[in-house]
């Protein structure tokens, strides 16, 4: 063939030295400290996650990832934060980590200067698990989906109300809650509670993905001071819209780790398990839908790194970006879930293996801010249809 | 990661840009044949045709990332090709330039890349489709002569073709089927040779039966080494990458899908307002979406001179699905009209969604099935073993 000859690239759409380095660091502490055995112990304990290791990772730089420097983080972005949620993701690491890098987002987003001093340090070293309390009873990611009104009380705003599918509810200690203003469906605000103010009762439970907690946060009366709201009142749908599609390319790059190990187990299985005198990945039976679970998931994963990539670099491109990943990934996920159980035969039901376990978090992370309908039919808005 | 240009390769952009703006007018028809003429002579002279073939044979040198950005460019504009001879720039051209004499170099690649004449390519045969290392065709050497009997089927433009990359069977004792391979290059107008066309179901007939009959090839015109002919076709095939211009014209498909959605109805109303119908486009866009980044992921690999593995047969099924789905999705946004074929007054667009519906084997069958693709992604990417 003609020889490619030697270019100064610029168009580079792999990852550097630097995050590969970072991977295996995730990869060398997951494996000794959060192996599946380990996994399973700890789903099963109250808070869901192990407090010692959670500090840990915070030494490690991981829970600030994307915190400037200034404010205690590593100051690194989004691709890097891609890498860490696919190692996280690939051992069902059951941590807060998502939803504290959500709540962070949204102060780093949306916050003055003093309200970052104020909280992202202690989110960065552990001290403090945040969240995002957006979604209510209408399970509607649309505006007019949040009806939690807040009542202006001199500098307070007063809430009274649930806000529903909150993750890791009952661990986090600042949430960052979604109400509402007034009648324009637009009139929104952010606030920073915390869980120690007073009307303030939050409780979380396993999920169908046992390493994953949901839960409710209830206000009777709490005040959120006009201090700890992010922006201006009745202005900040555009703030929560950007939440949500950080919060899609998150769960996605969870999904990504998490539907890479459940191939390889399924692979490995099927190179193990002989049957009619041949190991049955042998057979084109098994062989095509191992192959098709590959080209989705590669596909997932370009759409995710692209839309990762927009979020410093391209942020109009962002919508779009994040819910063709979303939507693309969670179908693919759903279909590996279910062909990595039904390919390991009779032993992928029991409760021994783990391959279930991917099952599970495919079923989780389906509605996790937004499912395929939801994000298919926001891509056709957005193209004008 | 990054997805910007080097200030060189957004110079070369410019400079494709206002050569288009020049020699491609609003409005010009692409079939109109003193036009064509006239380009091909014009992107010929750019070195625009063969443009990342080596300088010394008369391509243009071209890196991949400008070879990208060309192939953009031209995909934007619905520019005609660049160059005539589809398969002779595809596949001929780069296993000639690779494995050819000085004098066989000399003698095609100029031809290739004036598009002087049509190469067509015999590798199917009746009983070796997906198998194509079992081919039968014989072959025997005669002096300064190949003698060859057999037969090649599914031989696209085999009618309209000067020449032709034909593979053979010298040894048939060779302890791998893969082994007594030997490729030759064949002029048509050879005695023995019979081109039979066979039409398709959709109504043309693009490929044909060739048969052999003591047809005699001059031993100068084998293409590398007796016994090396499936090595010079696997990596001529895989010079036939997927590639960006591919995805420009799927993007495209797709306007004129959404196109079509706007002007049909559904229980009397607008088809675009049909939940199902916007997520079947979404889904499409998706998948499109998904072909271009996977593929510039490939691109990142090949710069970095990273192996590759197969990871084209990603992008291969993606488009099958594609060219599957989009076919039968017009129709049924055409409801009971889709049933029309082109001739009645009631078809839709002179049916040619009629027409896409049925002539997608073309692109999902040719250069292996969705099968064989799903094959080479399970043994060499996942290495499972071979069946």
């Amino acid at each position: 063939m003609p020889e490619v000859r030697a270019v100064e690239v610029q168009v580079d759409f792999g990852f550097s030295e630097e995050q590969e380095l970072l991977r295996s660091e995730v990869r060398k502490l997951l494996d000794a400290r959060a192996p599946l055995e380990q996994v399973r112990k700890t789903m099963e304990t109250g808070p869901g996650y192990e407090p010692d290791l959670w500090r840990e990772l915070a030494e490690l730089g991981w829970l600030g990832l994307t915190i400037p420097e200034g404010f205690g983080g590593a100051g690194l972005g989004w691709v890097d934060l891609v890498v860490l949620l696919q190692e996280t993701g690939r051992s069902l690491f059951p941590s807060p980590l998502i939803s504290t890098t959500l709540a962070a987002s949204a102060i780093l987003d949306a916050g003055t200067e003093e309200q970052k001093q104020r909280w992202l340090p202690s989110l960065a070293d552990g001290s403090r698990i945040g969240t995002l309390a957006l979604l209510e009873a209408s399970d509607s990611l649309a505006p007019t989906g949040i009806a939690l009104l807040g009542k202006a009380d001199g500098d307070a705003f007063v809430l009274s109300g649930q806000k529903k599918f909150v993750a890791d509810a009952g661990a986090a200690n600042l949430f960052v809650v979604a109400f509402r203003t007034g009648g324009g469906p637009q009139d929104l605000a952010l606030g920073v509670l915390d869980a120690g103010a007073p009307g303030v009762t939050a409780s979380h439970s396993a999920t169908i993905d046992a390493t994953k907690r949901l839960g409710t946060l209830s206000l009777d009366e709490a005040r959120i001071p006009k201090s700890a709201l992010l922006g201006e009142p009745g202005k900040a749908w555009p703030a929560i819209e950007r939440l949500l599609d950080r919060g899609a390319i998150a769960v996605t790059a969870e999904l990504t780790g998490a539907a890479d190990a459940a191939l390889s187990l399924t692979v490995q299985y099927a190179k193990d398990r002989i049957q009619f005198g041949a190991p049955i990945g042998k057979y084109q039976g098994v062989k095509h839908p191992l192959a098709e679970m590959y080209v989705d998931l590669e596909s997932t994963k370009s759409l995710l790194y692209y839309a990762a990539w927009a979020v410093a670099e391209s942020p109009s491109e962002v919508p779009r970006s994040a819910s063709l990943a979303k939507a693309y990934g969670t179908d693919a996920f759903t279909r590996i879930g279910i062909d990595g159980v039904q390919l390991h035969g009779a032993v992928g039901y029991t409760a021994e293996y783990d391959i279930q376990l991917y099952l599970k978090r495919a079923k989780w992370a389906r509605p996790a801010f937004g499912d395929s309908d939801f994000h298919y039919e926001r891509v056709a808005c957005l193209g004008g249809l | 990661m990054d997805f910007r240009l080097s200030p060189e390769e957004e110079a070369f952009r410019a400079e494709v840009r206002a050569f288009l703006d020049e020699n491609l007018p609003e409005g010009q028809s692409r079939m109109d044949f003193p036009f064509l003429m006239e380009w091909n002579k014009k992107v010929r002279a750019k070195r625009w045709v063969g443009f990342s073939w080596p300088k010394e044979v008369g391509g243009g040198g071209g890196s991949l990332m400008q070879q990208v950005v060309l192939k953009e460019e031209m995909s934007k504009r619905k520019a005609p090709p660049l160059g005539a001879c589809f398969m002779g720039l595809a596949w001929v051209g780069p296993a000639i330039v690779h494995y050819g004499t000085e004098a066989q170099k000399q003698r095609f690649i100029p031809d290739i890349l004036d598009g002087a004449y049509q190469w067509c390519t015999g590798y199917s045969e009746p009983d070796t489709g997906s198998d194509l290392a079992a081919l039968q065709c014989k072959c025997v050497r005669e002096g300064d002569q190949y003698v060859v009997n057999g037969q090649k089927i599914w031989t696209s433009i085999a009618m309209w073709s000067k020449w032709m990359i034909l593979l053979v069977r010298t040894d048939p004792k060779a302890a791998s089927k893969h082994d007594g391979i030997t490729c030759l290059l064949v002029e048509m107008s050879t005695p023995g040779i019979d081109v039979r066309p066979i039409q398709n179901m959709s109504g043309s007939s693009m490929f044909a039966e060739v048969f052999f009959n003591d047809v005699r090839v001059p031993v100068e015109n084998r293409l590398g080494a007796e016994g090396q002919g499936w090595q010079v076709t696997v990596s001529a095939l895989a010079s036939e990458r997927s590639s960006i211009a591919e995805v420009t014209a799927m993007f495209r498909k797709l306007e004129e899908l959404q196109e079509l959605a706007k002007k049909c109805t559904k229980d009397g109303a607008p088809a675009t307002s049909d939940s199902k119908v916007r997520r079947q486009l979404a889904v499409f866009e998706a998948k499109i979406e998904a072909m271009k980044l996977n593929g510039l992921r490939s691109l990142t690999q090949q710069l970095r001179g990273e192996p590759m593995q197969g990871e084209t047969s990603v992008n291969k099924l993606l488009r099958a699905e594609l060219e599957v789905d989009m076919g039968d999705f017009a129709l049924e946004l055409l409801g009971s009209a889709g049933a029309y074929w082109k001739g009645s007054d009631e078809t839709v667009d002179g049916g040619r969604w009629q027409f896409g519906a049925l002539n997608w084997p073309e692109v999902v069958i040719g250069g292996g099935t969705p099968n064989i693709q799903r094959n080479i992604i399970a043994e060499r990417i996942l290495h499972l073993p071979k069946d």
